[in-house]
């Protein structure tokens, strides 16, 4: 048994313009103490994903499949089972740190009131667990600094006050969706870094969300490819880097502008981003594939093991002909 | 100064008044340096690529170029003309060789107009006589350039993705065949498939129309990838401006290392053995600037005089400025 497993996790959203499957059929599991990445571009359904799993998708999004955490079935509970899970044992943190945290409440009334509403401890000892946990953040002068509002810290600060909140309760699964990107590179690094160093501190598994194939690289242990709502690849970090055979990731890959390579011109994936409104038929990347044939634009290729690493791919060219 | 130098910016200074919470109406406001004396030449053809943190004062520097906010002092020569000491009138006829693409591809362009419209808007404001035809003929041309079907010529911004919007403000800035195109943050808005297709893009349309180019951007990889030189800035003063290789393979300034040492390269083997060169601390405040060097609060390098006595920005090697005590 995994400590998370998800199953044909599919979201639907109704909208005036009919239905939009955002996430179709998507499967993986996480072992304890690992680094996911799931990679792709906006619209690909991965924040989509994990919302569901944590049961924040908006009021006209619908989830089915199957999403197991520590072999309990969570996809879909009431909100009353929901939150004896979230926080407590799955934490999330955003992108937008500003918009996460409320602007008119001191940071120490918003971490206590975690740890009293989860918890049932006394708001004093709340707030010394807080004051600790900002410590652990490594934010200077907690003590005073957590009777601050939100925005008299910095982007990165405020970054650091949501981990640390999300960690107040010890989860065993952190989910980061897109942690960094509203930071500039130098932030970025430390913060990647303070997630390293806690994650080996805590011993949880965190699933990060991103974009930037540069913080897959250093940060994570497997990662899973998304395009328009459905896995590509998945496999071990270092072995897909090297072994990409999918179409999509071979050309998200080079497509990188890379500070250690001097080619003149960058490598594109021409076209542009499915329209999420219209059903896909077929592979959603083959209009812009290079490899693809009759079969791709009729048939939904499946999730099939390309070698003996953990390493999967859904394509219906050979592998030999994309290499 | 070269023969073939469109450009020199001299000493360029640009500060906003800012008030603080709890100041009083009668309170002096606090100045805020945002640009503080950058000088630069720029000869045609080149790119200028313009790299910091957020804050820094990149977005200022190219709208006091174009005199979208207002110079403190200095000055911008435009082919021998000072562009700071022109008025209104004067300046639009230099305004048609200098052109603007902008962050946001959707935010820029207005919503209510169709895209022939939008594309049509300069040449329209700046030649107003050019007959309809001719009008409707170069927006057909321009379009074709930036690799979009002149029969989406009646459709709305809002039908577009992101990386055709870009194209279309692309688009506005070509069509009066401008000399000088400054692009600020043209791809951080972009997914990273987008943005090597516009990059491509960009790059292909200089060689064709001759074009200089001033990028902006937070992505020192991207920077690189269309610059000939780079100018790094720090809370508004250049700390290091030289080639853009030397730049990426030698960086003299430990600014301009630490940033180049926290760009994430995709590659596991190389990212996950990689010893950050440790900068703690973000951007200060630009209201205060530390006394000497505006980079010593986060320096490893640091010591007194650094602290006392701000370093000059100057040459160390042929054409490798640095502003530093203690350069590499």
């Amino acid at each position: 048994m995994s400590f998370l497993e998800v199953n044909n996790l599919k979201v639907e959203f109704d909208t005036a313009d009919g239905v939009v499957s955002a996430v179709n059929n998507v499967s993986f599991s996480l072992d304890e103490g690992k680094i996911l990445a799931i990679v792709g571009e906006s619209g690909s359904g991965k924040s989509q994903t994990v919302f569901a799993m944590n049961g924040l998708l908006d009021h006209n999004g619908r989830a089915s499949g199957s999403v197991k955490f520590e072999g309990k079935e969570i996809l879909n509970l009431p909100s009353s089972e929901l939150n004896l899970i979230r926080a407590q044992k799955i934490a999330m943190i955003f992108q937008d740190p500003m918009t996460s945290l409320n602007p008119y409440v001191r940071v120490s009334e918003q971490m206590a009131e975690v740890l009293v509403h989860h918890k049932g401890i006394p708001k004093s000892d709340a707030i010394q667990q807080s004051i600790n946990m900002l410590d652990a953040v490594k934010i200077p002068d907690a003590k005073n600094r957590i009777m601050m509002y939100p925005h008299e810290f910095s982007g990165g600060m405020r970054q650091r006050v949501m981990i640390a909140m999300s960690l107040l309760c010890h989860p065993k699964l952190l989910i980061a969706d897109e942690p960094t990107t509203a930071l500039d590179v130098t932030v970025q690094a430390q913060i990647m870094q303070l997630l390293a160093d806690i994650q080996k501190e805590f011993g949880m598994s965190i699933i990060l969300i991103t974009h930037d194939l540069g913080v897959v690289a250093g940060n994570s242990d497997e990662m899973l490819v998304m395009y328009g709502g459905e896995v590509m690849e998945i496999g071990k970090t270092e072995h897909l880097y090297s072994n990409a055979t999918h179409p999509y990731t071979q050309g998200l890959m080079s497509a990188v502008p890379r500070l250690d390579d001097s080619a003149d011109r960058l490598v594109t994936i021409p076209g542009n981003p499915p329209n999420m409104m219209l059903t896909p038929v077929g592979c959603p990347f083959s209009p812009r594939c290079k490899f693809a044939n009759t079969t791709c634009s009729s048939q939904t290729p499946v999730l099939t093991k390309v070698d003996n690493n953990d390493h999967y791919r859904a394509c219906h060219v050979a592998v030999e002909d994309t290499l | 100064m070269s023969e073939h130098t469109i450009l020199q910016v001299q000493n360029l200074k640009v500060n906003f008044d800012v008030s603080s919470e709890g100041d009083m109406p009668w309170t002096k406001a606090k100045k805020l340096q945002a640009v503080n004396n950058v000088s630069f030449d720029l000869n045609s053809g080149e790119t200028l690529g313009i790299v910091g943190e957020s804050g820094c004062g990149k977005s200022t520097l190219a709208r006091a170029i174009v005199k979208m906010v207002p110079a403190d002092s200095g000055k911008v020569i435009w082919f021998g003309n000072d562009l700071l000491s022109l008025n209104k009138s004067e300046m639009r006829q230099h305004r048609k060789q200098i052109q603007m693409i902008f962050q946001d591809p959707l935010a820029s362009l207005n919503p209510r107009m169709n895209i022939g419209e939008i594309i049509a808007e300069p040449l329209r404001t700046h030649y107003p006589k050019t007959p309809e035809s001719d009008v409707k003929e170069r927006v057909k041309d321009v379009m074709n350039k930036v690799g979009l079907l002149d029969n989406l010529v009646n459709r709305y911004p809002h039908e577009f993705s992101g990386g055709q919007c870009q194209r279309i403000g692309i688009a506005r800035a070509l069509i009066l065949k401008p000399k000088l195109i400054i692009c600020d943050e043209p791809v951080s808005a972009l997914d990273v498939s987008i943005q090597a297709q516009v990059v491509n893009l960009l790059m292909d349309l200089q060689e064709e129309m001759d074009l200089t180019l001033i990028f902006i951007a937070h992505d020192l990889s991207i920077v690189k990838h269309i610059s000939t030189k780079i100018m790094v800035l720090y809370l508004g003063n250049m700390v290091e401006l030289a080639n853009s290789d030397d730049i990426c393979t030698k960086p003299r300034h430990p600014y301009t290392q630490a940033l180049i040492s926290a760009v994430p390269i995709p590659d596991p083997s190389i990212e996950k053995s990689k010893k950050l060169k440790k900068k703690e601390g973000e951007i200060t405040s630009p209201v205060d600037h530390p006394s000497g060097c505006v980079f010593r609060t986060r320096c490893q390098k640091a010591q007194d005089i650094c602290s006392i006595e701000k370093p000059e920005f100057k040459e160390v090697s042929s054409n490798h400025e640095v502003a530093c005590h203690f350069h590499d």
